[in-house]
């Protein structure tokens, strides 16, 4: 027989203003099973607590129901509450009577009746509540880091300071990302390489991180605490344990004019090469898609066309028969760190976006992009950190600078603001004005947005101390003109048009996420938003988890970020990781789908329908053992309680803890036969 | 398709040779149209300014005569009434109000079911006839040897999703058509550039600046002519660069569907060549004569590697 606690709360005078709670209190003191009835200024407050816990042993209730705010707001509080008074938390319930009723309607006898049936429809329920237990998962102490860039980096180093193995996956030749192309970094100007460099060597060495680099994740199995991952190793065509980094095999390689990917396309590189003289791990990658060999083999030459680097190398580190690998990792959370990609100018755009035709990039060679003026400016550069034109190579006098390129315009595609576009736009004038003193720098910008310490007062000492000129307008047009740039602008606070004659032009292209980031979402149920970037389980308050229990995210493929902010992410997402590994078990409520396996069909409609990848199949064995079906069983480290396989199950078979089809029925007669 | 043509009062006046070198060109390729019986003024350019209302029932009374007629698109070759024709058609289509209103204001019914096409897109319809007729014609002929610059002015680009060019900013559809025609467009940067328009008259001044400086920069890009398809353009920058012709430095500008028109063989009277300010002879005698010179040289190469053989 039940015996059930009810609680009205006035929330001050939040609820108690339009409702009548003694009202309330005194009416479901007559509803079957209610053996007490109680009313009180600030349930939640430790007096309210007190009240509800010593009801709880003076008639030994069964379940309680407080009528107050949301369950999001104080559900926690309540049960741990009951909790303490020896009750299972899993009976005591909420009964929104604040924001459902107090908040929307006016006080009267209706509000009143409204309230009473809230009330009384969770008391039905809660009749039908049963004892839930806690859902312990067992947690592998081992973090799999997706990304090598600056927040991968970070994220890595902070997991195995804290005394967790991490294994970080890298696609690229080395790890570093965009921050290793950089030439200095805002607001103090302290050089990009000197600051990273020496982080990626303690990535290198750290006892407890294992790298993979020039790898890429191939799929990922499992639960939180329980993740099974492949990583595919590319073929390098370089066996790393015997490669010494000497660099004789870059010097060999007769194909020297390949695009440096590293350079943004300013410097060359050779077929085989190490990305940048600083490196982590410094061992070369062989392009096959450029070696002259590799070419010769894919056109069904027999006899191999080239083979220098491989007579060059002393120690026989070079493997044209190498294939990719794929390694198994088991480890217990993931932290996708995946940074992001440029918005590229020109006409031709994937699917989504528009170019700027009208600004003839790539047609130019002397408009170039912000990535493209920081190897410029970079002492690591092309140019050994010479700002020249490259048409001519001549010092470019008068430089125009384009702020938002492709970002806050919906009609190319892209509605968000880029975000770091103002700042390095600001730094790049004064590298340029402290190497070419008598040199002009000219910013046209929409808004200048300078929100971070130091940042406002940076882009002021930009324009004050280092005189650029900044124009508050857009750019309609870019020609050739003879040896210059026609910058054809608008100033919007002069009114007036501004055309400049310009010796080079950098846009400042808008960030964008990875294409991958999608089929990375897919492989770990991680939803992305409508550009790509990843999206965070709750934009203010869980701003590092996933909509995946046990994957977090960081740096730029949340959404444009710059250094400071990808870092600060990075920790907290290592934070979560560490916080997570601190026990020996993770603790989960249990308010997960459970499959009735002697009912279930085995159709995996749940399976097909199942965001989170939570539904395993299970083997169902005759008398002789061997197997004759297949039954489906939720993962309970996985299933975040969404129903959606409830609803999907044709035989009724699953149910979801807390919110049963009887508990649920249950609510509804209430209200029915009020 | 069934088309309807509305000419406007600029090609039954100053434009008469639009008029011409269009109905000549929609002969040549067998494109049937039909000028839109008792058409009235589509509304440009004061209309609009006065009474929105007015700008837009006068554009739509000629689509609702189109529609009478049975016509499934109309189109207009003075940039101007396409763009009209085109503002009302898709405003009525967004506004359900104003287009419930109009069969009172128009006394007619009206449905708004005629497309509004302008020449570019007429002809890129037709680029593959264009391309198999001109192949007949023989190999070095004068158009073959046109450079020409395509200028679109503002009308035939914007507003953005009225005018449906390709792109607002570097669109290519005018070219698509001259190299359909044989002729080779170069790469200029005052495609989209502002012309004057109706400042013509108040402020002739300015329009001979800004036509001055599209002339100057298709003669930069190599070309022997202007490509244009609105009556506006070319008066200012044909009519207004008539001073330059002293200094023998004016560029001939011609209607695309007098290029068009050219390419099929028509005869140059016929396509109203003579009626332009700046004399076109000259150029079309040099590049005949440039043919000439360029099938001579093909003959002479080939003989000569005729004769290597043998």
């Amino acid at each position: 027989m039940a015996r059930i606690g009810v609680f009205v709360c006035h929330c001050g005078e939040n609820i108690s203003r339009t409702v009548d709670c003694a009202k309330v209190s005194a009416t479901l003191k007559d509803h079957p099973g209610v053996v007490v009835s109680q009313d009180y200024k600030y349930m939640c407050s430790d007096p309210g607590q007190t009240l509800i816990k010593q009801a709880i042993e003076e008639h030994d209730l069964t379940g309680v129901v407080v009528a107050a705010c949301s369950p999001h707001m104080h559900e926690k509080t309540f049960r741990r509450a009951a909790s303490q008074a020896g009750l299972n938390p899993f009976v005591v319930e909420m009964a929104n009577i604040r924001e459902q009723c107090s908040w929307v309607h006016e006080a009267g006898p209706e509000t009143d009746a409204k309230a009473i049936e809230i009330v009384g429809t969770i008391v039905e329920k809660v009749k039908n509540n049963v004892p839930l237990e806690t859902i312990h998962i067992p947690v592998t102490k081992r973090a799999l880091v997706i990304g090598g860039g600056i927040a991968g980096i970070q994220a890595a180093l902070d997991i195995a300071d804290g005394g967790a193995e991490v294994v970080l996956v890298e696609k690229e030749p080395s790890i570093g990302g965009h921050m290793s192309q950089l030439s200095e970094t805002f607001p103090t100007l302290d050089c990009s390489q000197c600051i990273l460099t020496p982080r990626m060597v303690e990535v290198y060495q750290h006892p407890r991180i294992t790298l993979h680099s020039y790898s890429e994740v191939e799929s990922v199995e499992g639960y939180i605490g329980n993740f099974h991952v492949t990583v595919r190793k590319k073929a390098r065509s370089v066996d790393e344990d015997l490669c010494t980094g000497c660099g004789d095999c870059q010097a060999a390689c007769p194909s020297r004019k390949i695009p440096s990917e590293f350079d943004a396309g300013l410097g060359m590189r050779s077929a085989i090469y190490v990305p940048f003289p600083q490196a982590v791990p410094n061992i070369p990658v062989l392009d096959r898609e450029n070696c002259t060999l590799f070419k010769g083999r894919a056109k069904g030459r027999e006899k191999d066309l080239c083979g220098k680097c491989k007579e060059s190398c002393l120690r026989s580190a070079i493997d044209y028969e190498q294939e990719d690998t794929l390694i198994d990792e088991k480890v217990g959370a993931i932290v996708i760190a995946t940074g992001f990609k440029l918005y590229s100018v020109g006409r031709e755009q994937p699917e989504g976006l528009k170019g700027y035709a009208e600004y003839n990039y790539g047609e130019i060679p002397d408009v170039i992009s912000g990535l493209q003026f920081e190897r410029l400016a970079s002492a690591s550069g092309p140019t050994g950190g010479q700002i020249v034109r490259p048409s001519d190579g001549k010092v470019p006098k008068k430089i125009v600078f384009l702020q938002c390129i492709g970002s806050r315009d919906p009609e190319k595609g892209i509605s968000y603001c880029s975000k770091i576009c103002c700042m390095y736009a600001a730094k790049h004038t004064m590298l340029y004005r402290h190497k070419v003193h008598d040199g002009e720098a000219t910013v046209f910008y929409m808004d200048i947005r300078s929100a971070g310490k130091g940042y406002e007062e940076f882009v002021r000492r930009a324009i004050e101390e280092d005189g650029a000129n900044y124009i508050r307008g857009r750019v309609s047009r870019m020609y050739r003109d003879g040896e210059t740039v026609k910058v054809v602008g608008y100033d919007t606070l002069a009114g007036e048009t501004a055309i400049f004659d310009a010796d080079m032009v950098v846009l400042c292209t808008a960030m964008r996420p990875h294409k991958g980031n999608k089929n990375l979402g897919r492989k770990l149920s991680v939803t992305y938003d409508q550009y790509g970037f990843i999206s965070s389980a709750h934009p203010k308050l869980r701003p590092v988890e996933t909509t995946t229990a046990g994957v977090f995210v960081a740096g730029a493929c949340m959404s444009p970020s710059d250094i400071p902010d990808s870092i600060a992410s990075a920790s907290a997402a290592a934070s979560k990781v560490l916080g997570m590994f601190s026990g020996d078990e993770l603790e989960r409520e249990p308010t997960v789908a459970v499959v009735n396996e002697r009912t279930c069909i085995g159709c995996f409609n749940c399976e097909r329908v199942c965001p989170y990848g939570a539904i395993e199949h299970i083997d169902v064995c005759n008398r002789e053992n061997e197997v004759c079906g297949h039954v489906a069983r939720v993962l309970p480290g996985v299933c975040q309680g969404c129903g959606t396989c409830v609803a999907t199950c044709p035989s009724k078979s699953v149910e979801l803890q807390g919110f049963t089809d009887e508990q649920i029925f249950a609510e509804i007669n209430a209200l029915l036969t009020w | 398709m069934s088309l309807g043509y509305y000419p406007g009062c600029s090609l039954h006046g100053t434009a008469r040779e639009f008029d011409e070198s269009m109905r000549a060109v929609t002969d040549a390729l067998d494109i049937e149209m039909t000028e839109i019986d008792n058409w009235s003024c589509c509304g440009a350019s004061s209309a609009h300014s006065a009474s929105h209302l007015l700008g837009v029932a006068l554009a739509a009374r000629n689509l609702a005569l189109a529609e009478a007629e049975g016509r499934d698109a109309v189109v207009a070759p003075c940039a101007a009434c396409f763009s009209r024709l085109a503002t009302a058609r898709h405003e009525l289509l967004e506004n359900e109000e104003l287009a419930a209103s109009l069969p009172d204001i128009l006394e007619r019914p009206f449905e708004n079911t005629v497309e509004v096409l302008n020449v570019v897109q007429l002809l890129l319809e037709y680029d593959e006839r264009i391309r198999e007729r001109v192949a007949q014609s023989p190999v070095f002929s004068a158009v073959g040897q046109m450079k020409v610059a395509a200028y679109y002015g503002c009308l035939l680009v914007r507003p953005v999703g009225v005018a449906g060019a390709d792109d607002i900013e570097v669109p290519t559809t005018m070219e698509q058509v001259a190299t359909a025609c044989g002729a080779q467009p170069v790469t200029w940067n005052m495609a989209v550039e502002c012309c004057g328009g109706s400042l013509s008259m108040s402020r002739t001044s300015s329009v001979v600046r800004l036509g001055r400086a599209i002339i100057d920069d298709a003669r930069r890009a190599g070309a022997d002519a202007l490509l244009v398809a609105c009556p506006m353009c070319h008066a200012n920058l044909d009519f207004r660069q008539v001073a330059r012709t002293e200094d023998g430095d004016a560029l001939p500008v011609l209607y695309l569907t007098q290029l068009v028109g050219l390419a099929l063989g028509i005869d140059p009277e016929t396509l109203g060549m003579h009626r332009h300010f700046v004399d076109t002879s000259p150029l079309m005698a040099e590049l005949a004569e440039r043919a000439k010179a360029a099938e001579a040289a093909a003959t002479a190469k080939a003989s000569a590697r005729n004769g290597s053989v043998v």
